[in-house]
């Protein structure tokens, strides 16, 4: 059900966690809020949940009501499902009966059969009869998951659900979860500060910064067309290098006039950093632009290089592995971006 | 049904849970504030220096020697390697088994002028062979001193286990020798552990009846006892509790300071096996023949005398009133054990769900009851009592006691009593278990006393059994609360131990001892073998 959350503030003993925030995640969507942490994120999502108490503003599931305006639904009426950051199994109870655990108007056997049945979903219909400290940390999550979905909750709420896991389970994870929340026709919110989990599970994401929402987006879009400098810099890898607008589109640089799309509205003659990404600095030994190496970080199929370009400035490289190049040494670049963001410079 | 709220809830329930207490020490003050001006100066006259005086006497020489003892068996038995270490790192707790009015008549029976000891030494070194008076000051102080120590051996122990190797080998890389080591620092460091233990004796000794009671030593608890029975006067028995609360007060406060600023901190315990200092040749003999005499003077030869006396009065004196005694003490315990268990649940639950300022304040008015001595709570729980049957009379126009002389005033005192000893256990509980376990357990759909059945009883588990074993034990042994409240009839074994030695018939008295004794046995294993497994897995 669509979950929305109008100008919510909540203040602890000398700061303020969260600041007017609002958003909007519509019914069957995943809803992601990504930042730093200390940023407010976590308490955004108990705010939801009804573990905090909203100072002001008004937090709505499905159209009613659940806190703001004299209302407060406390949290075990709201069926708002969450999976906690250290999953908060119970440790007395199996896998199936952690499940089960919540389903309190079904009679035995149907309440049976839906456990079992969520159990199947995150495929541990095997581990069933398994306890907490019997299942790996990957399967402890999954039944984490499957415990919040089962009672049909109107929302999932999922706060830090990877990070206490290895890395190299935490993507193919992150897919699971999210195939896992779609077969349920589940509308969910999750927190992390992790862009690539960000990336892999949700529909829109909300980047936040000191209990503020930056901008709340497509993934594509936060990346590409960045509405703050913050954005900018926490989503994705990047510098910024000085220009100047010099006509729709058109930018002015060290590197030459840079054409592409403007993400803002700038009149010529704005002076502006703009945003490179390292993918927009193709790496050309054609290319009369040189730069220099001064860093390089080998990545497998990648490079990537940090060049110091003829202002001084730095520029960011994504170059296939095979181009290896040494520190110091001057290398060909060009840049190939569709999309110009630049921000006003101070 | 409409729930509490969230805030009114739990500060209502804890209240409760603590309004015995308060009713109890409100009867106290009050009542000591009635009494007769004349009745103070009598008092002041003729009993009050005398049981002052004997009182402090008592309490400092039982610490001293408990704090004596209890260090240095700890600290050999946790720092010093010596033969036979092992068995008495575990055997020199057992005293804790042995109430301190068995030890004291057993020592009575057997080193009065006419017991077994003195007549064989005087048998082999000539009739003029005097031995010193085990009634005496002296006397009684050893046996509490004996009876109680284990509860610095075990609070000092803890200290030098969790950061005994540790610390001493940064003092010995800073150039102190291991006895250097010990005296500026294991012993420094541990003085809250040992202030802690300290005060669970004075407070013992305080609250000691049974022993000084064969030894007819005067105390305050005593004197309560017989101002009770002896002139029948409410108000000199309450005026005298009032004074003894004054001597606990300065007591704890003792132990704040003697704490110093340093607090129960749990040492980082590194995960490697301590490095014992090894006592070669004659001063591990030595430390072996210390521990091995305390062993002995405080376990293994009263036990003996003991198990001896009981065999030989046992077929004369076993009948069906033991039967009777057994039965009744087994109930008492077992009610009082589930009525306490349950009153620290609600109040640690009451303390879990609310950051409120009252749950923990009621929570500390409620355990108050281990540093309130039995006789304190015992006149003070049958003047509640008397208050409200006198309401109740005037309410309802009829006459009789309706609740003074029966089991719940009984249960309302070992409850006053023992509360703090089944609230230690399930609060530890309580704070095994994560707060993110109730945040699950409502965000899907669980109600706060839902989540008590399903979620917090299960899992408190372990702590559920030890406060159950531990009241039922403490009840076991009890002895004044039950002399002064019980209702006809219901005679317990530490009732008939009381009335045997106070007739001086010792043997008939080893029975309902032994007993007592064995039962004491379990709660001191159980914890031993926890604190050890512990150690060994830090």
């Amino acid at each position: 059900m669509r979950l929305e959350l109008r100008e919510v503030s909540r203040s602890f003993p000398g700061v303020a966690a969260l600041e007017r925030l609002s958003l909007t995640v519509e019914a069957g969507r995943i809803g992601c809020l990504l930042g730093p942490s200390g940023s407010g994120k976590s308490t955004t999502l108990r705010c939801i949940a009804g573990f905090e108490r909203p100072d002001a503003g008004e937090v709505l599931a499905g159209g009613e009501r659940l806190s703001g305006a004299g209302t407060w639904v406390p949290p075990e009426r709201r069926r708002i499902g969450m999976v906690f950051q250290d999953f908060a199994l119970f440790p007395h109870l199996d896998a199936r009966a952690n499940v089960a655990f919540g389903l309190r108007d079904l009679d035995r056997a149907a309440r049976q059969r839906r456990a079992r049945e969520l159990l199947e979903l995150v495929g541990l219909g095997a581990e069933a009869g398994r306890f907490p400290h019997e299942l790996s940390g990957g399967q402890q999550q999954r039944v984490a998951l499957a415990r919040a979905l089962a009672p049909r909750p109107r929302l999932v709420l999922l706060d830090e659900p990877f990070s206490n896991l290895d890395a190299d389970v935490r993507t193919e994870l992150a897919h699971s979860v999210r195939a896992a929340l779609l077969a349920e026709g589940a509308t969910a919110l999750l927190v992390t500060h992790d862009q690539r989990e960000a990336f892999a599970i949700a529909d829109e994401i909300g980047v936040m910064r000191a209990g503020r929402l930056e901008q709340w987006d497509v993934p594509w879009k936060l990346y590409h067309s960045p509405k703050t400098r913050f954005v900018a810099d926490f989503v994705g890898e990047g510098t910024f290098i000085p220009g100047t607008v010099v006509g729709p589109g058109r930018v002015s640089t060290e590197l030459g006039v840079i054409e592409g799309q403007l993400t803002r509205d700038q009149v010529a003659g704005t002076l502006v950093d703009l945003l490179l990404r390292p993918d927009d600095v193709i790496h050309d030994d054609a290319s009369e632009l040189q730069a220099e190496v001064v860093e390089r970080a080998f990545r497998g199929a990648q490079f990537r290089y940090t060049l110091r370009l003829p202002s001084g400035a730095t520029a960011l490289s994504f170059v296939p592995s095979h181009h290896d190049h040494a520190i110091g040494e001057r290398i060909g670049i060009r840049l190939d971006a569709q999309h110009l963001v630049g921000f006003p410079r101070a | 049904m409409k729930p509490l709220t969230p805030r009114a809830g739990p500060a209502l329930v804890a209240t409760a849970v603590a309004l015995p207490m308060l009713a109890v020490l409100a009867a106290i003050v009050h009542g000591a504030s009635d009494a007769d001006p004349a009745l103070w100066a009598h008092l002041t006259e003729f009993v009050l220096a005398r049981v002052v005086a004997n009182t402090a006497i008592l309490v400092v020489g039982v610490v001293a020697l408990a704090v004596a003892l209890g260090t240095s068996l700890a600290w050999l038995t946790a720092a010093c390697d010596f033969p036979g270490r092992g068995f008495f790192a575990w055997a020199l707790y057992l005293p804790m088994a042995m109430p301190a009015y068995v030890l004291a008549f057993v020592a009575v029976a057997t080193l009065d002028y006419a017991g077994a000891v003195p007549t064989a030494l005087r048998a082999w070194l000539g009739a003029d062979f005097a031995v010193p008076p085990i009634r005496s000051t002296a006397g009684v102080i050893a046996v509490i001193g004996f009876a109680s120590y284990p509860y610095v051996y075990l609070m000092a122990r803890g200290a030098f286990l969790t950061h005994g190797a540790r610390v001493l080998e940064a003092a010995q890389s800073l150039g102190y020798g291991p006895w250097a080591g010990l005296v500026r620092v294991a012993i420094p460091l541990a003085r809250p552990w040992l202030a802690g233990g300290a005060a669970l004796v004075a407070m013992e000794t305080l609250a000691d009846f049974g022993a000084v009671s064969v030894f007819n030593y005067d105390t305050f608890t005593t004197a309560i006892y017989k101002a009770w029975y002896g002139l029948f006067s409410v108000e000199t028995a309450l005026a005298l509790a009032l004074l003894l609360l004054g001597f606990v007060a300065i007591a704890l406060t003792a132990e704040q300071l003697a704490r110093g600023r340093g607090r129960h901190t749990a040492a980082d315990a590194g995960r490697r096996a301590p490095v014992r200092l090894a006592l070669p040749g004659a001063r591990g003999w030595i430390a072996f023949a210390f521990a091995g005499t305390v062993f002995a003077v405080g376990f293994l030869l009263p036990g003996v005398a003991l198990v001896r006396w009981a065999l030989e009065i046992a077929p004369i004196d076993l009948d069906a009133r033991y039967l009777s005694y057994i039965l009744r003490t087994l109930s008492l315990a077992g009610m009082a054990a589930f009525a306490c268990l349950a009153l620290a649940i609600a109040l640690g639950y009451a303390n879990r769900l609310s950051s409120g300022v009252v749950p923990p304040v009621a929570a500390r008015v409620a355990t108050l009851g281990y540093a309130v001595p039995g006789t304190v709570l015992a006149v003070g729980v049958v003047t509640v009592l008397g208050i409200v049957d006198s309401a109740f009379r005037s309410l309802t126009g009829g006459d009789g006691l309706w609740l003074q002389g029966t089991v719940l005033a009984l249960l309302l005192g070992y409850v006053a009593r023992f509360l703090a000893v089944a609230y230690g256990p399930v609060q530890g509980g309580f704070a095994r278990i994560r707060p993110a376990l109730e945040d699950a357990a409502r965000s899907l759909g669980l109600e706060p006393r839902e989540i008590l059945a399903r979620l917090h009883l299960p899992l408190l588990g372990a702590g559920v059994g030890t406060a159950l074993l531990l009241v039922f034990v403490d009840v076991m042994k009890e002895m004044p609360i039950t002399l002064m409240t019980r209702p006809f009839g219901w005679d317990t074994l530490a009732v008939r131990v009381f009335e045997m030695t106070a007739e001086g018939e010792w043997q008939r008295a080893a029975l309902p001892a032994l007993a007592i004794v064995v039962a004491g046995l379990l709660p001191v294993t159980l914890l031993t073998w926890r604190m050890e497994r512990a150690a060994r897995a830090a």
